[in-house]
């Protein structure tokens, strides 16, 4: 009897389970437990949300070891955590602690601007951002078993990440719709492996899942990211820096699973309290813009 | 008879669900709410995280409709799903709690312990491409409960009366044996209840 670990199928399929939930960022064990009581999927351990990552600024890195251990003794749901684009080591060491999902994430400052890991290496999943087609297909074919929009991190503004999820979904409809002859030639324009685009025409689908990130505020945010056809949703600053925590995290998980239900979308809208403040994507010099990073 | 076959569609493995009861002729339902369980033949619990369902189970106050149509009707539990329908929990209390197993929740491990192995499933297939990630199991069953899969020792995939629970996911693969048992349960019960 042959047992085997970490393949595509179980990668993949870690994914899957995923679906129609909302994955939310924690920095300590007692947001890891307010996320898990209020019906989250899985956490995202680090040491800053993205907002206070743009207010610190300097180097982002791999969250400190002990901040992801805290957080996995903490819960029973996944603990996924980030390691920089390009940093071996990063991704090496937070396998070999068994968190159970690594996003491969644009929010932390690049360690290699030319390459992304070969993912396929790993025995532990990787999640990865994107902003079109050709992206999300390099990223797959590198071996990510699950793909998020990039959006624009930190900014309570989900203007991006509609825009990258309408991006990524158009793309998919043409290549689906496309005869197989052209397929060679839509890779060449996309920048996108031609194995991955045939996957998607005889599918009819992306391979991975495809969920939403990058400036989820509020709840209705996360139904409209349900309704452009995301699996799940990742909220990173949007839940703890909005006034109350506790009452934002049940209703953005409400309503990402009822994305139709509009009463009832209503309703657990009411006195949540003040969300994330926002800001302006124009506000953002093309430095600060995070979405910039990846290749 | 097309069988109607209700998959709880709260969060988790769903559309994977869906197209297995599609690709074995009968009709698939979402079930997010208790008006949704009228009409169907049989519900099918899928993967996802257990504790997560759970809170969304509890947001809907469905608990009482699943535990009632639970008392009539055959439901298939796949691992979180499993969970699900334990009447124990190591170290946690019941859920929908009718299928008389104790289970314990991510028995093998985290994520990267994850894996698929070539299972033999008693009446159902000899070499089952099974899936387990973050998996289950079942620790014992009440004497009546009939054991279908192990793997290593431990208690995979077990059937008591008209419920069914295994701890890895059938819907990750294209192997629709498993799925069609649940369905010949489904149908089986529906002829049994039109008989009385």
């Amino acid at each position: 009897m042959s047992i085997l670990k970490g393949s595509e199928v179980v990668k993949r399929g870690m994914a899957l389970m995923q679906k129609g939930g909302v994955i939310m960022d924690v920095v300590n064990a007692e947001q890891a437990k307010i996320a898990e009581a209020a019906g989250a999927v899985a956490v995202m351990a680090l040491e800053r949300v993205p907002s206070d990552i743009r207010v610190a600024g300097g180097v982002a890195r791999m969250a400190d070891p002990r901040i992801v251990e805290e957080v996995m003794n903490a819960v029973s749901i996944p603990v996924m955590a980030k390691a920089r684009i390009g940093h071996i080591v990063e991704a090496r060491v937070l396998e070999s602690m068994g968190v159970d999902f690594i996003d491969e994430s644009e929010v932390l400052t690049p360690a290699d601007e030319e390459f992304h890991l070969l993912k396929s290496q790993y025995t532990v999943p990787f999640v990865c951002g994107c902003r079109d087609l050709g992206e999300a297909a390099r990223r797959i074919g590198e071996g990510a078993a699950m793909l998020r929009t990039k959006g624009e991190p930190g900014t309570g503004n989900i203007v991006e990440a509609v825009r990258h999820m309408r991006k990524v979904n158009a793309q998919v409809r043409a290549v689906v719709a496309m005869n197989e002859d052209e397929l060679m030639t839509e890779a060449k324009n996309l920048g996108a492996p031609f194995e991955v685009l045939l996957a998607i025409k005889q599918e009819g689908r992306l391979p991975v899942v495809n969920f939403a990130a990058g400036g989820v505020a509020t709840p209705a945010d996360a139904a409209l990211m349900m309704e452009l056809g995301a699996d799940g949703v990742f909220v990173g600053s949007g839940i703890f820096k909005a006034e109350n925590p506790e009452k934002f995290a049940r209703a953005i998980v409400q309503a990402t699973t009822h994305y139709q239900d509009y009463a009832l979308i209503s309703e657990v809208s009411k006195e949540i309290g003040v969300p994330i403040k926002g800001i302006d994507i124009r506000q953002l010099v093309p430095s600060e813009r995070m979405q910039e990073r990846g290749w | 008879m097309v069988m109607n076959i209700g998959v709880l569609a709260l969060q988790g493995a769903v559309t994977e669900h869906v197209r297995a009861i599609q690709s074995c002729g009968a009709n698939a339902i979402l079930v997010k709410s208790s008006n949704d369980l009228a009409q169907v033949d049989g519900l099918l619990l899928p993967g996802g995280e257990s504790t997560a369902m759970r809170r969304l189970i509890d947001y809907a106050q469905l608990l009482p409709a699943l535990q009632e149509f639970s008392m009539e009707k055959p439901v298939f539990g796949t691992c979180a799903g499993l969970i699900l329908l334990a009447s124990e929990i190591e170290n946690e209390t019941p859920h929908i709690g009718k299928m008389r197993i104790t289970a314990r929740r991510n028995a093998f491990g985290r994520q990267v312990e994850s894996f698929e192995v070539p299972l033999s499933i008693r009446g159902v297939k000899e070499d089952f491409s099974a899936v387990f990630i973050r998996a289950p199991k079942i620790v014992s069953v009440h004497e009546d409960v009939e054991v279908l899969a192990t793997f290593e020792g431990d208690i995979v995939c077990a059937r008591d009366r008209h419920f069914i629970a295994c701890s890895f996911h059938p819907e990750l693969t294209n192997d629709l044996s498993l799925m069609q048992y649940f369905l010949a349960m489904c149908r089986e019960k529906a002829e049994e209840q039109v008989a009385q």
